[in-house]
C-alpha cells in the first residue's frame, strides 16, 4: 500500500507510522481455534427452549387464543401470552424520545405482519416446544392489508398501526422530514435541462451465519445474566428494563461477540421475552432464531423509493435538486423513522447545490418491520444519487467524473441542512481515483483542492 | 424417549455418551460433549458452519445422526493445534486476516483441511471448489482462499 502524504500535509505531523502496517486482530486466535465463545456456546443444566407461535396473516384481529392443549403437551414448562408481559407495548428509540410506543412484544388483539410473535412456548426440548407451539389455537379475523407505500399513503387505506393513527410517521416537522434551501422552483426555471427519475429498492436481509438469539441464566442473587449477540447492548438492556419493569441492576448483559451482524442485530426482540421466561419458570432459557426465522422474521433493510428531480446547466453545474424519499418501515417503527430522517440530510449528496427541496416519509405497511443495516437511510439514496449523476452527465454530454468535480462540495460550502462543510476530501479522493482507475480528467480538475473555491 | 449409547474418537480422545435417538452429531458434540467449535448456522445443511471430519471425509454434523458415528474417528477445529502450536491452516487464517466475525471459521478450516489432506498442492480452483459449501458473510472469501493456498505452500515447504 502506498501512502500519499502530499494530501492535507499541513493538517498533521508526519507521524503516521502505524498506517499501512498489519496489526493482528485480538479476536482471531479464538476464531481459528474454535475457542471464541458465542452466546449459543453457553449451556446450562435445566435449560429450556423458547419457540414462537407466529401470525400466518399479514393483518388480522385476534378473536381468541387457546393455549390449553399446548400447556398439556409433554415437556412444556410455560406458555406466555401478551398478558404476561409487564409493559407489552414498546418502541426501541423511546430511549431518545422518538415515540410513540407502537409495537407489542407478544401480539395483543391484533397482528400487523405475517410472522409477528403471538405466543411464546417454553419446553424442555426444542422439539417439544415446536410441537406444543403447533397446538396453540389462535382464532383470527383477517383484515385488509396494504403492502405498497403509495397505496398506504392514499386516503381510505387500511390503517396499519393504530398507535400512529395514520400510515406515516409524524415528525415534529409534520408528515415528513423536510429540508428547504434556496428556491428550488426558480432553480428549475433557470436550468438548461431538468431530469426527473424514480429509483426503487427491495428489502435486503443481512443473512448473518449466526442467527439472532440469546441464552438467559437466572442467578442466585435474583439477577438474570443474558448472553446475547445483540449489536446494541445498552439499547437492549434499557428497553428490556422498560418492557419487564425491572431495574437495570437486575440485568447483566454479556455480549460483544457477534457471528455477523451488519446492522441486523440492533433491534430488541429476543432478550426481553427470554428473560421473562427465565423469571417465570426459574429455568435458564435459550431463544435462538431458526434460519427460516432469520430470513423471514428478522428486520431487513427497508424498501425505499426515491424520486429525484434535478436542474442542470450545460456547463455542468447542478442548480436545483428536489427529492422525495419513501422508507417502508413495515408494520412498526423500530429504527426506520431515524433512517428516513438521515436520508433527508443526505440526499443532496457530497455536492454543493444552491437550491434544494427534500421530503422524506417513513411509511407503515403490513410488511416485515424493517430496521438498521449498514448505512441505512443513505445507502439506497447513494445508489439513486450516483446513477442520477451519471444520467445527468450523459444528458449534457460531459464526462461523469469531471461532472462530479464541478459539483463536489468543498470546505466552507453551506450544505442544504445548514451544516457548513468541514474536512471535505472528495476532490482529492476523485483525483486519486482518476489516477488509480486510469480514467483521465482535464488538468484543471487535478489542480483543484477541497480547501477553497477557485483553487 | 429411550437413550442409545454412542462411542467414538474425538480429536484423539475416546468419548461415550447416552443420547436420544435422532440426536444430530452437532447437538451431541456441542451440548453433550462440550466441543462448541462446530457452529449451528442453519441446521439444514446449507451453510457449512457445522463441518467436521469423520473418518477422513468432510461431513455436515447438523445432518449426521450421532448414533451413526459409532466407532468413527472425528476431528473438529478445536482439536487441530498440538501442544499450543497452531496447525498451518490456523496460522494462515490468522496471518491472512481470513477471519472477521469468526462464525464460519471452524467449518472453513475443516473443509480446507480435507482438501489439503487429499490434494496437498491445490490450484485456486480446487480451493474455491472445496470451500463452495461453506458460507462466509464477512470476508468476501478472497482472504480465506489466499490463506488456504498459503497453508498449502507452507506444508509443502515442511515436507521438502
Amino acid at each position: 500500500m502506498e501512502l500519499r502524504k502530499s494530501y492535507f500535509a499541513d493538517q498533521r505531523k508526519d507521524d503516521l507510522h502505524e498506517i499501512g502496517q498489519p496489526r493482528p486482530r485480538s479476536d482471531s486466535p479464538g476464531h481459528v481455534t474454535g475457542k471464541t465463545a458465542y452466546f449459543a456456546d453457553r449451556n446450562f443444566p435445566g435449560m429450556v427452549h423458547l419457540k414462537m407461535v407466529r401470525s400466518p396473516h399479514h393483518h388480522a384481529r385476534i378473536r381468541s387464543i387457546d393455549i390449553s392443549e399446548a400447556e398439556k403437551h409433554p415437556g412444556v414448562v410455560k406458555v406466555l401470552t401478551a398478558k404476561d408481559v409487564p409493559h407489552n407495548v414498546y418502541t426501541i428509540l423511546i430511549l431518545i424520545q422518538i415515540g410513540p410506543e407502537d409495537e407489542t412484544v407478544l401480539a395483543d388483539g391484533k397482528v400487523r405482519w405475517k410472522g409477528e410473535a403471538v405466543v411464546a412456548v417454553l419446553a424442555e426440548t426444542e422439539r417439544a416446544a415446536q410441537e406444543a407451539a403447533a397446538k396453540v389455537k389462535v382464532d383470527y379475523e383477517v383484515l385488509p392489508a396494504v403492502f405498497d407505500m403509495e397505496e398506504a399513503l392514499k386516503p381510505g387505506a387500511p390503517i396499519v398501526n393504530e398507535y400512529h393513527g395514520q400510515n406515516y410517521y409524524l415528525y415534529d416537522s409534520g408528515e415528513c422530514r423536510k429540508v428547504r434551501f434556496g428556491d428550488v422552483e426558480a432553480g428549475f426555471a433557470g436550468a438548461d435541462h431538468v431530469l426527473e427519475q424514480t429509483y426503487q429498492s427491495s428489502p435486503i436481509e443481512h443473512a448473518p451465519t449466526e442467527t439472532t438469539g440469546c441464552v438467559v441464566a437466572p442467578e442466585g442473587n435474583d439477577r438474570f445474566t443474558c448472553y446475547t449477540n445483540t449489536q446494541a447492548m445498552f439499547f437492549t438492556l434499557d428497553n428490556t428494563s422498560i418492557i419487564l419493569q425491572m431495574p437495570g441492576n437486575k440485568l447483566h448483559f454479556v455480549g460483544g461477540t457477534v457471528g455477523g451482524g451488519f446492522g441486523g442485530k440492533v433491534d430488541v426482540i429476543v432478550e426481553p421475552i427470554a428473560i421473562l421466561g427465565a423469571k417465570l419458570t426459574g429455568h435458564p432459557v435459550s431463544f435462538i432464531y431458526s434460519r427460516e426465522e432469520e430470513m423471514q422474521i428478522s428486520s431487513p433493510r427497508a424498501a425505499e423509493k426515491v424520486v429525484i428531480k434535478d436542474g442542470v446547466m450545460k456547463d455542468g453545474r447542478i442548480v436545483a435538486r428536489k427529492v422525495t424519499g419513501y422508507t417502508d418501515a413495515g408494520a412498526y417503527s423500530r429504527h426506520s423513522p431515524y433512517g428516513a430522517q438521515k436520508g433527508a440530510g443526505h440526499y443532496p449528496g457530497p455536492y454543493t447545490i444552491p437550491n434544494v427541496w427534500i421530503d422524506t416519509y417513513c411509511v407503515y405497511t403490513n410488511r416485515t418491520p424493517s430496521s438498521a443495516m449498514r448505512g441505512f437511510g443513505v445507502t439506497i439514496g447513494d445508489f439513486a444519487l450516483e446513477v442520477q449523476m451519471d444520467k445527468l452527465a450523459r444528458l449534457i454530454g460531459m464526462d461523469p467524473l469531471e461532472f462530479r468535480f464541478i459539483n463536489a462540495y468543498r470546505d466552507g460550502d453551506m450544505k442544504a441542512h445548514r451544516q457548513p462543510t468541514e474536512g471535505a476530501a472528495l476532490i482529492e479522493c476523485m483525483q486519486e481515483a482518476s489516477r488509480a482507475a486510469n480514467w483521465p480528467v482535464a488538468e484543471k480538475y487535478l489542480a483543484m483542492s477541497s480547501y477553497a473555491k477557485g483553487a | 424417549m429411550a437413550k442409545v449409547p454412542v462411542q467414538f474418537t474425538l480429536n484423539g480422545a475416546e468419548k461415550a455418551e447416552f443420547i436420544d435417538s435422532g440426536t444430530t452429531l452437532l447437538h451431541a458434540l456441542r451440548d453433550k460433549i462440550g466441543d462448541t467449535s462446530p457452529k449451528g448456522g442453519c441446521h439444514q445443511g446449507t451453510c457449512g458452519a457445522c463441518s467436521v471430519i469423520i473418518d477422513g471425509e468432510l461431513r455436515l454434523s447438523c445432518l449426521t445422526l450421532a448414533e451413526t458415528c459409532n466407532g468413527a474417528t472425528i476431528t473438529t477445529t478445536s482439536g487441530l493445534s498440538e501442544g499450543g502450536v497452531l496447525h498451518p491452516l490456523q496460522r494462515a487464517f490468522l496471518d491472512a486476516f481470513a477471519t472477521q466475525c469468526g462464525f464460519c471459521t471452524p467449518g472453513m478450516i475443516m473443509a480446507a483441511k480435507v482438501l489439503l489432506d487429499h490434494t496437498p498442492n491445490p490450484s485456486r480452483e480446487d480451493v474455491v471448489e472445496a470451500l463452495s459449501g461453506n458460507i462466509c458473510r464477512c470476508t468476501g472469501y478472497e482472504p480465506i482462499i489466499q490463506a488456504v493456498l498459503t497453508a498449502a505452500r507452507s506444508n509443502s515447504q515442511h515436507a521438502a
